[in-house]
């Protein structure tokens, strides 16, 4: 019976550190490898002592698969090579290999350099991980070992970011990490082939979400921004330096060329200079507008957008400023928002995201008073606006994702509990064909790939007959007469298993009640009671009773069956694991 | 047997080879002898066995056969194909019938007819059905194709009996096609749907019963399936819109053109952007659509009118929490607010809804291109659809592509005659005023023309907009004012309130007079005027100077400058006010004027001459009063004016009198004769919507013309030698004007055409100067052909906006290097401009350049009007001071591409159509703009 089991170590039922581990076929996968942005403790990172505790990790894992370079994706990937030790293969798109170890290293900075934390990963670590990286190209497969191949999908979401099928044999799960059905102004949207996966995993930030059109956001965000630069008010827009800033600056740049306008806009920290130049260059991941432009003029020069300097946050006068993180919860634009919180003609606008906990989280929840680290508190008097920009597919997206792969059984992830179980029905009254689960708690729960229900007497059997070519004729016959005809012998394959049941009759009643009790559930199939063997057939399988010699009262029943009847007996097995009814006729 | 058969066929084809030629190479037989046939019919008839027959057609076919009797030698070769045994006769005759096929003169629908009656067609179905159980894809393919081609619905087919025992019942086309529905090869399934859009083309009636197939085909793996379903599903969409299909799993039921437009919306999210455009394009032309399921493309959440209930209380919850999903807009509001409700029944799939939002948000821009081009045709048809979807259009202005803004805009002028913008939408739309591309701009001057605004704070702001527009682009400055003229006629009770404001008049002091050179001040007043129109009581607000700027905008503005009625000012400037039946009253005029001129028949007559050069006047006149008549006013007058000069030319005393003694007359005979070509060829190309009759009567006077010239020249000049070939030329002229107007020559019976038709025999055997007396006396019986007035005849003509000629400063350049010059112009009613159109720069040296624009110069901003802005190169050597060169456009024309050959000239043993003629025609007035080459500088 093919078993896939998924256990996810992170983002089961929350956002923020993504970490999910497939075993498919006899090899273990990671699937992204984050940390979460809510937490400065150890919750931060995955717990990896649950690979661990049964040795190196190693030994364990076959492969590493980083779908992106955000750090909820990727952010404890150095920690997981580095620290608890993993030297086999990490795979990530190229424009991930080449944005996320700046990413990680600016991470780094802030953490130790300006958090003081020791007992972090240095450096030296960041490059050494990366040195274990294997870069994807989409489209192509990679064969991991003889039998597991991975295969990358576009995703949208940010630049680089990618989906994957894993595959062993005839099993394959696709992984989608983070994606984004609807295109926007520099990224395309994320496409799948009808690969008709064993099981689709899919991100569900936006299960009861279906946004507006992309325009309409587009529009609103243009407006709030002008008219609050009009007004001689200040603009802060707290974005995570990579992904989202990049679309929102070239909304910006463009309108600003188009209308006119001479406010400066500000991009924060120089991190950005290095990441742009990355932007520049993977133009093949990029939407058709600036892959088909870039000779002319490549999108991501920016006219109108330049460095900020700490000093310019108090110059009088309008402007925009990007900065990062994006939630609010440290760096510079936490800074900022400190400063202009004061002054209602300023804005700040959300345009994605907010992990609970954060500053982001509380100020988009209405709080207007809010206690910082020194035991002070802040007025909020400045606008707070919230515009959706977060490039997650809602839950049409994840509709139609579903609808392009044709996955027979789905699991969603990284998401909020109550969102899954609306969005579950949601795709089950859409997609009537689908097995569906929903993650429960981030407690390490498998997930089995079951048959609960009883087999169709007319399924397909492994073998009906034997088709014989000689001499340009073509014969039909029973298996058995072919086997006699080419001189072959029958190989068997028999299962057993014994069942422990409590019963106080003697052994030929026990007998009897459980062929009655088989004879009510399977009425398709042919069932016999043998009285002088002591045994009952179905079909193939046979079931013989004796009592234990140490209770009388507890009878061992034997169940054996062919390879033939394999589903019919392991449902067997499991019907009579439950014991016998109390009542029967 | 077949190896045998196939063997002897090489055999004849070795025989036939061998056979050395005999005969000289072709000879034309001008005489048509019925023997042919007969001869060949005996020979066949003679021949003994395969060998000899084969041998008697060979010979045949080295002869040529006249046109007529081509179709008594088909019938003989017909009814030999049908006696003869042997495969390799039978060959050789089909090849002589496609041969004879090619005659000249000769129809060959009568062998296809003749084919067609035989069992070939229903051979060729029976033989598709067999191998369409073939293994190998590709003999599938053509199987199908081939049913698709010659299947007919009606007749039902009978399959091949002993193959399928089974199946010995009648079946037809149609069924069997749908059965390679399910094929497992996705090209056959590509090529089954082929087959059976094949089949609706060709007029076969599609039965229903494929429609749930064809749905399923829809979610195929391969795109080039689910792209033919999309078509095929349309196609039944539009021949059963109303009947009713259930819903699967419900009792429920819906249109079937409901039904089929959920499915095609559906296909808007498809993975591959082939499908998604063919997907949107298909939905714009899904009219019957009831609006339920319209609105729903606007609406990417599932809204409760699309869902059946069970019970009403559940109808009433629903109504109460329109929708479950959170819009993204508001921070936390996406908590799940409703349960699931398991009894509700979706009439369409919820991929189904916003297929227009998603369309219009697709990462590819064919894809919204394709979309925004539906929701006009759809918004066309639905007033209410058309004011839902207005939103979305409007955000389309400020898509990344310029290519889909330039789209969206014109979409939306296309609609705008249902709709009436809102503030904040016009807001949006007017933002787009300062775009950097001239395209988008002038394509929103087109659009606010035609818009209806809601209140005057509109019309204040468009104004304002607009002045700034004009501020930011002074060459958007004409554009401005017409956008301005009909922003102020469609709105005058919005403007009136506004007017003080805007003539900054105060009601007790004297405000300054502004510049009356102000482009700006231009287009308040533009605005003011026009509204003023409408709007009577709103001259009284006007100061003094207004009036006087009126009375000059009037004069030199007075295509945006409306006439006004203004009471007790000395400024009475109204004119001729054109009542409303005064097209009507006028094209009885011309009716008239035409009948008059056609009474007629020569000069002699008293009075005639100036009753012709009045009703030319008269006829000129009238075009230049209105507007919708100028085209056939000016096409009459100028045809007149080619029948006046005919006749002075023929006139009486002239031809009587000997040739040294009238030479100044005949000087002027043949200027006349010139000028008359010219005019011909200007009547025919110039002008759009003749009909076949004016072409005729046009080519008609140009054989008059031709004549004439013939004549002249046959009187001034001694020898005849030279004429030989242009007499030839002449008569040939006559006969591709006998072939190319059959249809018309009734009309001609008594004309001078028609004379020379009769005695067509005659002329083509005499002598040169026995034609050219026949001529003289046939051209001075000739009257004059009267004129039928055409319906809708529109003037090719060009107006160059830019340069203006009114520049004193010359464009400096330096000698032997290149300067480019911008050329605005717009051009009317001109059909095919990118090939016909091209530019002429004229030296003061004399010397003239023509210039072929990029075809991408040309613009469409409406129907029967094109926008020429290209860039002309001038160079010229040094030049000691500025000079004029003069640009203008001309119209080009060629006489081989006006007349449609007729099928047999497309055969290449013939030579190209003789004289094709060709040459242009200026069609702009001439703009002449200073230039100065200055030597190079050492």
């Amino acid at each position: 019976m093919p078993e896939i089991k998924v256990t996810p170590l992170g983002a089961g039922q929350d956002v923020g550190r993504s970490c999910i581990l497939v075993s498919i076929g006899g090899k273990n996968i990671m699937l992204d490898c984050g940390m979460h942005m809510g937490f400065n403790d150890d919750r931060r990172f995955p717990d990896f002592s649950y690979i661990t505790q049964n040795g190196r990790l190693t030994e364990f894992l076959d492969c590493v698969i980083i779908s992106h370079f955000h750090l909820d994706h990727c952010g404890a990937l150095p920690y997981m090579s580095e620290m608890v030790g993993y030297d086999g293969p990490i795979y990530m798109t190229h424009p991930t290999k080449a944005i996320c170890p700046i990413l990680l290293e600016d991470f780094r900075k802030i953490t130790v350099d300006k958090k003081g934390e020791t007992n972090f990963f240095t450096s030296q670590m960041i490059k050494d991980c990366m040195k274990k990286v294997v870069p994807l190209n989409l489209h192509q497969t990679v064969q991991v070992d003889e039998e597991l191949e991975i295969k990358a999908y576009y995703a949208g979401h940010v630049l680089g970011a990618a989906m994957v099928q894993i595959k062993v044999g005839s099993e394959s799960v696709v992984y989608t990490g983070d994606y984004n059905m609807t295109p926007d102004r520099h990224l395309g949207a994320a496409w799948i082939d009808k690969c008709r996966p064993d099981l689709l995993i899919s991100e569900s930030t936006y299960a009861t979400t279906i946004r507006d059109s992309k325009r309409c956001r587009e529009r609103d965000f243009l407006k709030k921004v002008h008219e609050t630069v009009e007004r001689g008010g200040k603009v802060l827009i707290p974005v995570f330096a990579l992904g989202r800033a990049q679309e929102l600056c070239i909304l910006l740049e463009t309108f600003w060329e188009r209308m006119n306008l001479k406010a400066p806009i500000y991009f924060s920290t120089g991190m950005t200079e290095k990441a742009n130049h990355y932007y520049k260059l993977f133009i093949t991941w990029t939407n058709q507008k600036i892959r088909k432009t870039f000779v002319q003029r490549n999108m991501f020069e920016f006219k109108h957008i330049k460095p900020f300097d700490r000093s310019y946050a108090d110059n009088p006068g309008p402007m925009v400023v990007f900065a990062t993180p994006g939630m609010l919860h440290a760096g510079q634009s936490l800074q900022i928002f400190k400063k202009w919180a004061g002054n209602e003609k300023n804005m700040v606008i959300m345009p994605g995201y907010c992990v609970q906990g954060t500053i982001g989280h509380k100020i988009l929840n209405g709080q207007r008073k809010l206690e910082l680290e020194g035991r002070s508190t802040l007025e909020v008097k400045l606008q707070v606006e919230y515009m959706s920009f977060s490039a997650h597919a809602d839950a049409k997206g994840i509709m139609q994702l579903i609808r392009m792969a044709e996955p027979r059984n789905m699991l969603l992830v990284h998401g909020e509990a109550v969102k899954m179980e609306f969005l579950k029905g949601k795709i089950e009254q859409e997609f009537s064909n689908i097995v569906l689960t929903i993650n429960l708690k981030h407690t390490f729960l498998t997930y089995y790939l079951e048959k609960g229900t009883l087999p169709d007497p007319k399924k397909p059997r492994t073998m009906h007959g034997t088709l014989i070519m000689k001499e340009n004729s073509l014969r039909l016959v029973s298996p058995e007469q072919a086997m006699k005809e080419l001189g072959l012998s029958e190989h068997h394959l028999r299962f057993t298993c014994r069942v422990q049941l409590q019963d106080p009759h003697s052994d030929a009643d026990t007998l009897h009640r459980i062929y009655m009790h088989l004879k009510s559930v399977l009425k398709g199939y042919t069932t016999q009671h043998l009285p002088d063997s002591m045994s009952v057939m179905v079909e193939s399988i046979v079931v013989k009773v004796s009592s234990s010699t140490e209770d009388p009262n507890t009878k061992v029943l034997l169940l054996s069956w062919s390879y033939q009847d394999e589903d019919l007996g392991s449902f067997l097995s499991t019907l009579l694991k439950k014991g016998l009814p109390s009542v029967l006729c | 047997m077949a190896a045998h058969l196939k063997k002897r066929v090489y055999e004849e084809y070795s025989k036939v080879i061998q056979i050395p030629p005999e005969e000289a190479p072709q000879k034309k037989l001008r005489l048509s002898k019925p023997s042919k046939s007969a001869a060949l019919h005996i020979d066949l008839c003679k021949a003994s066995g395969s060998t000899e027959a084969l041998q008697y057609l060979l010979q045949f076919a080295r002869k040529s056969v006249e046109a007529d009797s081509v179709e008594g030698v088909i019938r003989i070769l017909l009814e030999h194909y049908y006696k003869e045994t042997d495969n390799s006769v039978r060959l050789k005759i089909v090849s002589l019938l496609g041969l004879l096929s090619k005659t000249k003169g000769f129809s060959p629908d009568c062998i296809v007819d003749d084919v067609k009656n035989t069992t070939t067609t229903q051979r060729l179905i029976e033989m598709a059905c067999k191998h369409l159980a073939d293994t190998y894809f590709g003999v599938r393919n053509k199987c199908l194709e081939v049913l698709g081609h010659l299947g007919t619905v009606d007749s039902p087919l009978s399959r091949d009996g002993e193959a399928h025992p089974s199946l010995s019942g009648l079946r037809d086309v149609q069924s069997v096609i749908s059965d390679y529905f399910g094929d497992q090869e996705p090209r056959v399934r590509t090529a089954a749907i082929k087959a059976m859009l094949q089949l609706h083309e060709r007029g076969m009636k599609i039965n229903q019963i494929i429609y749930e197939q064809a749905c399923r085909l829809l979610s195929d793996d391969y795109e080039q399936v689910r792209s033919a379903a999309v078509q095929m599903v349309w196609v039944l969409s539009q021949l059963y819109p109303e009947s009713i299909v259930p819903i699967p799993s419900s009792n429920e039921e819906v249109r079937l053109v409901d039904d089929s437009f959920g499915k095609i919306s559906h296909m808007v999210n498809d993975g591959s952007w082939m499908v998604r455009v063919q997907a949107a394009k298909t939905l714009g032309s899904m009219l019957q659509v009831s609006h339920y399921f319209l609105e729903q493309t606007l609406d990417k959440k599932l809204m409760s009118d699309l869902r059946r209930k069970r019970t009403a209380h559940e109808r009433a919850k629903e109504l109460y929490a329109s929708g479950e999903f959170s819009s993204g807009r508001k921070w936390a509001d996406d908590a799940p607010k409703e349960r699931l409700d398991t009894n509700a029944v979706n009439l369409i799939a919820s991929g189904a809804c916003g297929a227009f939002v998603h369309g219009l948000e697709d990462e590819m821009y064919e894809v919204r291109i394709a979309a925004v081009e539906a929701l006009s045709l759809l918004a066309q048809s639905s007033p209410s659809f058309a004011e839902k979807c207005l939103d979305f259009l409007v955000d389309m202005f400020n898509d990344e592509i310029e290519e889909v803004r330039l789209q969206s805009i014109h979409v939306l002028r296309e609609i705008s005659t249902n709709i009436i913008l809102r503030e904040d939408q016009l807001d949006t739309v007017l933002a787009v005023l300062e775009d950097k591309s001239r395209d988008i701009r002038e394509a929103l001057h087109e659009l606010i023309c035609y818009t209806n605004v809601s209140n005057k704070e509109c019309v204040q702001l468009a104004l304002l907009e607009l002045l700034k527009n004009l501020n930011k682009y002074p060459t958007d400055r004409n554009s401005v004012w017409k956008c301005l003229k009909f922003l102020g006629s469609r709105h005058p009770t919005l403007v009136l309130p506004l007017v003080p404001e805007l003539l900054s008049t105060h009601p007790y002091f004297d405000t300054p007079e502004p510049d009356m050179d102000d482009p700006a001040y231009i287009a308040v007043l533009v605005l003011v005027f026009n509204a003023a129109q409408a709007c009577p009581t709103m001259s009284s607000l006007f100061s003094d100077h207004t009036f006087r700027h009126y009375a000059y905008l009037r004069d030199s503005l007075s295509h945006l400058v409306p006439a006004l009625r203004l009471a007790g000012r000395g400024v009475e400037l109204v004119g001729s006010a054109a009542g409303p039946g005064s097209v009507e009253s006028a094209q009885v005029f011309l009716q008239d004027s035409l009948n008059r001129t056609n009474t007629i028949h020569s000069l002699e007559a008293p009075g005639s001459q100036d009753l012709l050069d009045f009703t030319i006047r008269d006829l000129q006149r009238l075009g230049e009063l209105q507007t919708e008549l100028a085209g056939a006013a000016d096409f009459c007058a100028t045809y007149l004016r080619c029948q006046l000069l005919l006749m002075k030319a023929l006139q009486e005393k002239f031809w009587n009198m000997a040739v040294p003694l009238c030479l100044k007359q005949n000087v002027m005979a043949t200027a006349a004769a010139r000028q008359i070509l010219e005019e011909t060829y200007k009547l025919e190309f110039v002008y759009s919507g003749l009909e076949r009759r004016q072409v005729a009567t046009v080519h008609h006077v140009r054989l008059q013309a031709r004549a004439l010239q013939l004549v002249l020249t046959a009187r001034t000049r001694k020898g005849l030698e030279p004429l030989v070939s242009s007499c030839d030329k002449f008569l040939q002229e006559v006969d591709s004007f006998q072939r190319q107007f059959l249809t018309e020559l009734p009309h001609f019976q008594e004309s001078f055409v028609g004379k020379l038709l009769e005695l067509m025999p005659r002329l083509s055997s005499c002598k040169t100067v026995e034609l050219i007396k026949i001529l003289q006396s046939t051209l001075r019986q000739s009257s004059m052909l009267p004129l039928t007035l055409p319906q809708q005849l529109h003037r090719a003509t060009a107006t160059i906006i830019e340069p203006t000629g009114e520049s004193d400063n010359p464009l400096k350049f330096t000698t032997g290097l290149v300067v480019a010059l911008d050329i605005d112009a717009t051009l009317e009613h001109v059909q095919d401009p990118q090939s016909r159109v091209k530019v002429q720069v004229l030296y003061p040296d004399g010397q003239a350049h023509v210039i072929t624009p990029k075809p991408g110069d040309f613009r469409k901003p409406g129907p029967d009007r094109h926008r020429l802005i290209t860039q002309v190169y001038l160079s010229h050597s040094a030049w000691t001071d500025p000079g004029h060169v003069e640009v203008s456009l001309l119209l080009a024309y060629s006489s081989s591409t006006s007349s449609k050959p007729s099928w047999a000239d497309s055969t290449d043993s013939l030579p190209p159509p003789e004289g094709a003629i060709e040459g242009t025609i200026p069609f702009s007035k001439s703009v002449k703009v200073l230039i100065m080459p200055k030597p190079a500088r050492r």
